[in-house]
């Protein structure tokens, strides 16, 4: 790309990518082209990407080319190279889950995100390695391998968008999708040092996308700043009629809000997310952080959220519960994997399952069943809609005092891959500070906020009210503001 | 509830792979039951709220008494539209004659 940018190709912004095609200084075709080589080169490392769609992807980026060339109006991705998280669907590309029982899989049909991605002009490059089903906090569910830190190669990149998170973080695409359930996008971007947006529940359609538990599942973008983030969630954000929860809440012009400055505005610190487990380190970035804001004119107010310590076990059974009926469908039947030599139905659903499934997707299948089953369902199941409506309250109640919530994404930076992999429990609660948010549907966020003091990358959450993700970017831009000056 | 310890068996571990259709294997067994008897003492944690007084929720619009539009229960016009095409689905099936899905056999005679 001799003719160029401010930036090379590992750091170009959203914004100067899509500049340079629309001004005509850089083809859409040779930006993706520039992204192939560099995955060429640096993927065998990290393996983030599990399909890449060439083909797809140069014949948009031409289309592109031309409508600049022509004059025609062109979208607000134009020529923009993202990587989709391989739980959307994309028509007639392998579309796995992370999940050997797709292997193989091409759907019929285009997720309402992508859709959206490309009507806009953004190029396709190819499909994000993830956890299987995203069922996971590091990525080490795939089954097809564990994605590497880009930051730290020894190092796990988060889950369950572990691809989604690393990609951005390597330069291999400008901006992706993810899917966050309990944290999935969150804690990924702050492990990899990128802006992960988990936009509210309703936000964002989700036709096309490989149920995990749908009343948490989420799509959003990862990006290298708050501006692309929310330049990507007004491409997504906005209801679909291929799903029926999607809302029709108006969208805002999230690109716009992120440079209006935070002066006057509320923030609430929740004691609950500061306790012990917290790492000095990520608490230290925090309060740093929050130093700032008050210095931008911000007032800062402790807030409480009394149910904290009950969010991973509620996550829990709920995501699990949800995931055992959802994925009941994958029965060797219409799609994917069928077990050979079956002598009888029940015995090609039971060995197509059995060959099909990772031990983590099975271990899940069976909470999520037992928590259903006769006799537990109150105790379990019931029990935690219940503790989930406090959570919600929680929120609801915090958000009359302030305007967004400041907290920690993880207690801890980028752990060592096969760290955790033995311990479930402790894998799980890997999600402490991420799961509430879920469950309640409010949005949040993860800004990269500094590194410790081995170099690892550390995120701030900003949390938000329902359908408020305006003034979110608003703090989200301006704690990125603040580490831009370090 | 309160100070009873749930012990999942093996026997029982048995049982929700049959009711989940997963085959476990002989090694898979004592493992899943130790794995779920450490998630479900973790847990079990919920007990000490009282939410005797509490409406569960299933779904966040229904929490926040959204209106319809906001949550989402919204209903589309009613008009035919091009729906996913089926030999596109069908290509995908392990076994099919193209309308049908094949599967082994399901009644012994």
């Amino acid at each position: 790309m001799a003719d160029v940018v401010h930036s090379s190709i590992e750091t170009i912004s959203l914004a100067e990518a899509r500049a340079g095609v629309v001004e005509g200084r850089l083809s859409a075709a040779a930006l993706a082209e520039e992204h192939y080589k560099r995955i060429a080169a640096v993927d065998p490392e990290i393996h983030s990407f599990l399909a890449l769609t060439r083909g797809r992807a140069m014949a948009q980026a031409e289309k592109v080319d031309a409508a600049v060339k022509a004059g025609d109006a062109v979208g607000a991705l134009a020529g923009v190279p993202v990587g989709i998280k391989d739980v959307l669907t994309v028509k007639g590309v392998v579309t796995t889950a992370g999940s050997k029982i797709l292997e193989g899989y091409r759907p019929p049909y285009d997720a309402t995100v992508v859709r959206k991605l490309e009507a806009a002009g953004a190029v396709v490059l190819g499909k994000l390695n993830c956890d299987e089903f995203a069922m996971g906090s590091s990525n080490e569910n795939s089954a097809y391998g564990p994605v590497k830190n880009p930051r730290a190669l020894d190092r796990v990149p988060g889950g369950s968008s572990g691809g989604s998170a690393a990609a951005v973080a390597a330069g291999l695409c400008v901006a992706s999708l993810g899917t966050d359930t309990g944290g999935s996008i969150r804690q990924p971007a702050a492990f990899c040092g990128v802006v992960g947006v988990l936009p509210t529940y309703g936000r964002v359609s989700r036709y096309g996308l490989i149920a995990f538990a749908s009343s948490l599942d989420r799509v959003g973008p990862f990006a290298r700043s708050v501006e692309d983030a929310a330049v990507m969630l007004e491409v997504l954000a906005g209801p679909d009629e291929m799903d029926a929860t999607s809302s029709h809440a108006a969208v805002g012009g999230y690109a716009a809000e992120t440079k209006k400055g935070v002066e006057g505005l509320r923030i609430g610190v929740p004691e609950e997310y500061f306790g012990e487990g917290l790492n000095a380190e990520i608490r230290a970035a925090i309060e740093k952080a929050l130093d700032g804001l008050r210095a931008a004119g911000c007032s800062i107010h402790k807030v409480s959220l009394p149910h904290t310590k009950y969010a991973v076990p509620t996550y829990y059974v709920i995501a699990t519960a949800e995931a055992s009926s959802n994925l009941s469908r994958f029965d060797g039947v219409r799609f994917g994997l069928r077990s050979e030599d079956a002598g009888t139905l029940a015995a090609m659903f039971r060995n197509t399952r059995d060959e099909g499934f990772g031990a983590e997707v099975k271990r899940r299948i069976l909470l999520g069943t037992y928590v259903l089953s006769a006799g537990y369902y109150d105790a379990y199941y019931r029990k935690a809609q219940q503790v989930r409506a406090l959570l919600t309250r929680d929120f609801v109640q915090a958000f009359e005092k302030v305007d967004a919530i400041v907290a920690p994404v993880t207690p801890t930076a980028a752990f060592k891959l096969g760290e955790k992999t033995d311990d479930p429990l402790q894998m799980y609660l890997e999600d402490i500070y991420s799961v509430a948010a879920s469950l309640a549907g409010i949005c949040g966020m993860s800004v990269p906020c500094g590194k410790t003091a081995d170099g690892l990358p550390i995120g701030v959450q900003v949390l938000g009210k329902h359908f408020d993700e305006a003034t979110m970017l608003r703090v989200g831009a301006a704690v990125e503001g603040l580490g831009n000056r370090d | 509830m309160g100070e009873e310890r749930l012990a999942v068996s093996v026997e029982d571990v048995r049982h929700v792979a049959d009711l989940a259709n997963l085959e476990l294997t002989a090694e898979e067994l004592p493992r899943m039951a130790k794995d779920l008897n450490a998630v479900l003492g973790y847990i079990a944690q919920m007990n000490e709220l009282d939410t005797s007084s509490v409406e569960p929720m299933a779904q966040v619009g229904q929490a926040l008494g959204l209106k319809a539009a906001q949550g989402g229960e919204t209903l589309r016009a009613d008009v035919v539209k091009d729906s996913v095409d089926r030999a596109l689905v069908m290509a995908e099936a392990p076994e099919t004659d193209g309308r049908f899905f094949k599967v082994p056999k399901v009644i012994e005679r």
